[in-house]
């Protein structure tokens, strides 16, 4: 019951956010606030209430807790939610991240409040439901339904540029996340269909079609439909080109979504779907996945350096980042996988913290541009401090969350593709480049101007320094990230790695 | 207890990174006391040390950094498991000593000149300043404490961050901040062939403990082996980039930018010599590596004359002893080279003694002069300015090795004796021209610093004072002198001695000789000239081929050239948009038709680029066709009567 709670509550919080618009702007904000706060509760409390440290591995994932409800029984569609270690690290992530979208649009959003909060609850909600999901019918409709408050966040908040509208930003994130999406509902219906003709039964259930039988050729093509999906979401290189333009238009809540939480959702379906259900074509994809890795690192991080809008630059790394995150993922070791998510966790914090950034930056002086913004260091009090010490973390620096995944995923996938591996870790010095040049450009140099700008608040600054500390925690003891989702990448890791010994 | 003296830096820093606005006496007694408290700590392990003597050293675990229990799937059943641990021997004991030792020194000292600094730069956060240096002797710390190699490369990253930071303190100066820019990406590159290094020896070791590495390496790989010598060339890449050696080495001179005590410590005694600590630790790989082991040799080698001439045609003070720092790391690495690990941590020690001196005492003729870099710009200050005068004496003296009086002679005999009685000859050949070299450049800088007549009077020089100033270094000349090579390094248990042939002891006694006479020959020759009126070298220098090669030199061998071309331009090349002149001409020749291209915002991002292709495609289906549905009855009857006559055709002949 308390899985149900955490798609309930967002979604009866986000409508008493619209309706409660009327009683003044203050009150939605603080129902969002507490909607977003429950939600993290819940998933604490979920952690207490479950067992997730490592068992025996079986043949099907080992569930902490599961619920189903019947939904459309006549196509054997049914509403169940189940988690384990790492979808409910995801969903207390996916909380967490919630509470800092809706405190940093607290001064930023004044049009529509309500509604704005509707938009960011059902997102947080959608989210919630795509990590919980275990249907796949289920899945596929939350996949759909977060997207559609996305785009008004962007569309309807968002920042126009001289070249770009807010709208056309979101449109083309619409347009690349639905037609990818439509390929996954494909794969769906031919795997359903594949199972249907052996056992003559419908069925959209995940555990049900774990294992159908099928031909290497046809679990190639479903299993791409998959990653092409998650691919786009991700990104991955050649399928990117929303995500930068999303980031440059959407408010400082969106992005900080966006990058927090909506593309971990793609790496969560490549290590829940594409790998457990395909494991044979996954591994025969597997060198190729890895290169297209190893291109967005480089390419992600060439095309940060040249950006000139910070936002911009910020969500290029992400891209860099992410593939990281694809190689690890198609490497398949244990450590690999555990690298994986210990990434995943550090960078929902520093992306997060990054976009923050961003948004006061905006606030104090009203341009993303960074040739227009130069010598910040030492006007802005404390938040050149953070930045400097989130942007360590971005560029990997020891310490922080962000090297402890990085490395793990490079020591975990050496003995598998060590040529990609030392491809991937000449991404570092990029990285460190689009790094230190954001430093370069806006914090050093001459000060446009010597009028001191507005400190931070006790609100910025708190959150900023709740994820500086994160950041720390996660890179000095990362063994409470580690266990909680140690469980299912052993299953991963041991399901896709036995079918990789077979042939 | 060791972790108590990594401890005081790091509480030293914080609290100068939260209370940043405290007084400034405040936050010199913290940034200087926290140093110096980890200082006394050492002492008294020092003291232990002597006394109990615990061969191998200890070692203390304090947490489970990274772990993962399950075994690897090609790693050999071993697993991944990384404690937080740090370990004391006789070697880490050696550079613990040097860094705290002198690291308080220079703290002290930082203490006098920050605050001299502030009349001529005013508006640098103090506390930023001892923040920096404190973080930056804890990585230091942990660097050389770490007891796996990734608790190392904790440290290894971190003091590349405080010598960013600290390289960049003046940070409204954009020069000064692409100085740090420049040596944080030089030294990154060298960190991921570290990086790749560790990758390569965990997967065929199992495991990244300092102290089994060795063990493991002995069991698993034979001498000679591909796979040990590509792991100890990689090592050797990370160690170049930390320690500016060849190729690497074009950060080192820029990152003068910094203020001067940062220059003492971190690019003189400290961080540039983690790479021979590298070398050293993990010397046990390189005995199975010989060609990995000549090629340190060779790098060292080949630094130190290079970096020696370079010396030569420096104008700035700061970047004279930078050059001079990069050639001592030659030496250091020669002695790797040569297997001579305890010569190489002898000298190692020495030199962070004088060449600390060095830098503080530039710093004081720098601050007395106005924060006028340019030696051509001074002269005559040796009466004016006795005690940097005297530190300079001594600390030049032990630079350019001067015979039985000095610390410098006696580690640099040290490596030239073992690399030319291990058999060495080309090195031990580098070497000598070096010390030659040495003892030119070190007189010219003295020279033309402290004696001559005075370049320009309108400044008055002003004279540092306070026991702030003097009490660093005097305390470091005495350092620089014989006694301190009094202290030797207890690194007899953790380092090998090096193998050198039988030759009788008169050999090595005119060896010694010889070798004096070289730096000596160089102090000789450099007095010949630049004292006086200079009419030699100027006359040389007006010549063609005399310019040219001081231009040559004066440019650093125009490595910085050659790595803008190479890397540095063909970088923005991919980075920032440039496109071909007929590519913009057809983007004009349709901008505002049907194909319009969006405007780009993309900057560089040629694939998004190459999508948008497609939006572009169904704009200019839109407009073709909408420019049919155009309300005119004539159009519409010519198309209908079109398409029934198409149709009839294709009934007809089908």
């Amino acid at each position: 019951m308390l899985l149900l709670w955490l798609l309930i509550i967002p979604f009866i919080g986000g409508l008493l956010c619209w309706c409660a618009e009327r009683l003044g702007p203050a009150i939605p904000r603080f129902i969002a606030l507490i909607t977003t706060s429950l939600v993290f509760c819940v998933s604490i409390l979920l952690f207490v209430r479950g067992h997730y440290h490592l068992q025996t591995i079986g043949d099907y994932p080992r569930w902490a807790m599961a619920v189903t409800l019947p939904w459309v029984p006549r196509l054997g569609i049914t509403f169940s939610l189940a988690v384990d270690g790492l979808s409910l690290l995801m969903v207390g992530l996916t909380g967490f991240v919630g509470v800092f979208a809706v405190l940093c649009s607290w001064r930023e959003v004044t049009q529509r409040v309500g509604f704005f909060h509707l938009n960011l609850m059902w997102i947080i909600g959608a989210v919630c439901g795509v990590f919980l999901a275990v249907d796949l019918f289920l899945f596929f409709s939350f996949w759909e339904v977060m997207l559609v408050p996305m785009f008004f966040l962007i569309a309807l908040w968002g920042h126009d540029s001289p070249y770009k509208t807010r709208v056309q930003a979101a449109t083309k994130f619409f347009i690349y996340t639905q037609a990818s999406g439509l390929l996954m509902l494909l794969a769906i219906l031919g795997l359903v269909y594949v199972h249907y003709t052996q056992t003559h039964e419908i069925t959209f259930n995940y555990m049900q079609l774990w294992g159908t039988e099928m031909s290497p050729a046809l679990s190639m093509i479903l299993m791409l439909g998959f990653f092409v999906a998650f691919a786009v979401k991700l990104p991955v290189v050649p399928l990117h080109g929303w995500l930068p333009d999303a980031h440059g238009q959407a408010p400082t809540a969106g992005s900080v979504d966006l990058a927090g939480i909506l593309i971990k959702t793609a790496a969560y379906g490549l290590l829940r779907f594409a790998l457990p259900l395909f494991p044979a074509a996954s591994a025969q994809f597997a060198p190729i996945a890895m290169i297209f890795g190893v291109v967005s690192i480089y390419y992600g991080a060439i095309i940060a350096f040249s950006q000139t809008d910070i936002k911009r630059l910020v969500a290029c790394s992400s891209i860099s980042h992410m593939g990281f995150g694809l190689v690890g993922i198609y490497a398949g070791s244990h450590l690999a996988l555990q690298g994986v998510v210990v990434m995943m966790v550090a960078h929902a914090f520093s992306a997060a913290g990054l976009f923050i950034v961003c948004g006061q930056i905006y606030e104090r002086t009203h341009t993303r541009d960074m040739r227009q913004m130069s010598g910040l260091f030492g006007r802005v009090g404390s938040m050149s401090g953070y930045s400097l010490i989130l942007l360590m973390a971005s560029c990997g620096v020891p310490g922080t969350g962000n090297f402890v995944g990085e490395f793990m995923i490079l020591f975990g996938s050496f003995s598998e593709a060590p040529w990609i591996v030392i491809c991937a870790a000449g991404g570092l010095l990029f990285s460190a480049i689009y790094s230190l040049i954001i430093l370069q450009r806006i914090y050093f140099g001459k000060p446009v101007s010597n009028a001191p700008l507005r400190r931070l608040s006790p609100r910025e600054g708190g959150m900023l320094l709740l994820l500086v500390m994160l950041l720390f925690l996660v890179g000095l003891y990362p063994h409470t990230v580690m266990e909680l989702s140690s469980q299912p990448m052993a299953e991963v890791s041991h399901w896709f790695s036995h079918t990789r010994v077979m042939p | 207890m060791l972790a108590f003296i990594l401890l005081f830096p790091l509480v030293g820093a914080l609290l100068l990174m939260i209370f940043r606005h405290m007084p400034r006496a405040l936050a010199g007694v913290i940034g200087v006391g926290s140093v110096t408290l980890a200082a006394v700590m050492v002492a008294v392990v020092d003291v232990c040390w002597l006394f109990h003597s615990q061969g191998a050293g200890w070692s203390q675990t304090l947490w489970t950094w990274m772990a993962d229990t399950m075994p690897l799937i090609g790693g050999k059943g071993a697993s991944f498991f990384i404690p937080f641990v740090l370990r004391l021997d006789g070697l880490s004991l050696t550079m613990v000593s040097v860094i705290t030792g002198v690291g308080a020194l220079i703290h002290l000292f930082a203490a006098w000149y920050m605050l001299e600094d502030r009349k001529a730069n005013p508006g640098y956060l103090f506390t930023r300043f001892f923040a920096c240096m404190n973080l930056f002797v804890f990585a230091m710390l942990l660097l050389v404490l770490g007891g796996n190699m990734l608790v190392m490369f904790f440290g290894w990253e971190g003091v590349g961050v405080c010598s960013y930071l600290l390289i960049g303190y003046y940070h409204r100066d954009a020069m000064k901040t692409w100085a740090a820019f420049k040596a944080f990406i030089m030294t990154r590159l060298g960190d991921i062939f570290l990086a790749v290094a560790m990758f390569m020896i965990f997967c065929a070791l199992g495991t990244l403990d300092m102290g089994e590495i060795p063990l493991r390496a002995a069991e698993v790989w034979h001498k000679h082996d591909v796979m040990v010598e590509v792991i100890a060339l990689l090592i050797l890449g990370g160690a170049v980039g930390k320690s500016a050696q060849l190729p690497l080495q074009t950060w080192l001179a820029d990152a003068m930018a910094g203020p001067t005590p940062v220059s003492a410590l971190i690019h003189a005694a400290t961080m540039v010599t983690a790479g021979v600590y590298l070398i050293a630790r993990l010397h046990g790989l390189y005995l199975l590596a010989p060609f990995a082991l000549n090629m340190v040799g060779v790098v060292g080698a080949v630094t130190l004359v290079m970096a020696g001439f370079i010396a030569l045609a420096q104008r700035d003070i700061k970047r004279i002893l930078a050059y001079s720092t990069m050639s001592q790391l030659g030496y250091m690495f020669v002695a790797l080279g040569c297997g001579a690990w305890r010569a190489a941590l002898f000298h190692l020690m020495t030199h962070a003694f004088f060449k600390a001196l060095l830098f503080l005492a530039s710093g004081s003729v720098i601050v007395a002069c106005h924060h006028e870099q340019d030696i051509t710009q001074m002269g005559g200050l040796a009466k004016r300015l006795r005690l940097p005068w005297a530190s300079f004496m001594i600390g030049g003296a032990s630079l350019a090795a001067l015979p039985v009086v000095t610390a410098g002679f006696y580690s640099k005999d040290a490596i030239l004796w073992q690399s030319f009685a291990s058999g060495h000859y080309g090195l031990w050949a580098a070497g000598l021209v070096g010390a030659f070299l040495t003892g030119l450049y070190t007189a010219r800088l003295i020279i033309l610093v402290f004696y001559g007549r005075p370049a320009h009077s309108s400044h008055p020089v002003e004279v540092p004072s306070g026991w702030m100033h003097h009490f660093p270094l005097v305390c470091l000349c005495i350092l620089a002198t014989g006694i301190g090579a009094l202290i030797h390094p207890p690194v007899e248990k953790v380092l090998p001695a090096v193998i050198l042939q039988s030759w009788p002891e008169a050999v090595e006694l005119l060896h010694m000789v010889v070798a004096s006479c070289v730096g000596l020959a160089g102090i000789g020759v450099a007095l010949l000239l630049f004292s006086g009126e200079r009419r030699l070298i100027k006359a040389v220098v007006r010549t063609r081929p005399g310019r040219a090669v001081w231009t040559f030199l004066s440019h650093a061998c125009g490595f910085d050239a050659l790595y803008d071309r190479l890397f540095v331009r063909s970088f923005l090349f991919i980075t920032l948009p440039h496109c071909p002149q007929w590519f913009k001409d057809w983007l004009a020749k349709w901008r505002g038709g049907a194909l319009a291209w969006p405007h780009r915002g993309h900057r560089a991002d040629w694939i998004d680029l190459a999508m948008d292709f497609l939006p572009a495609v169904t704009r200019l289906g839109s407009r073709t066709l909408s420019r049919t549905q155009n309300g005119l009855l004539r159009h519409y009857a010519v198309f209908f009567l079109a398409g029934a006559a198409c149709i009839l055709l294709i009934l007809t002949l089908g």
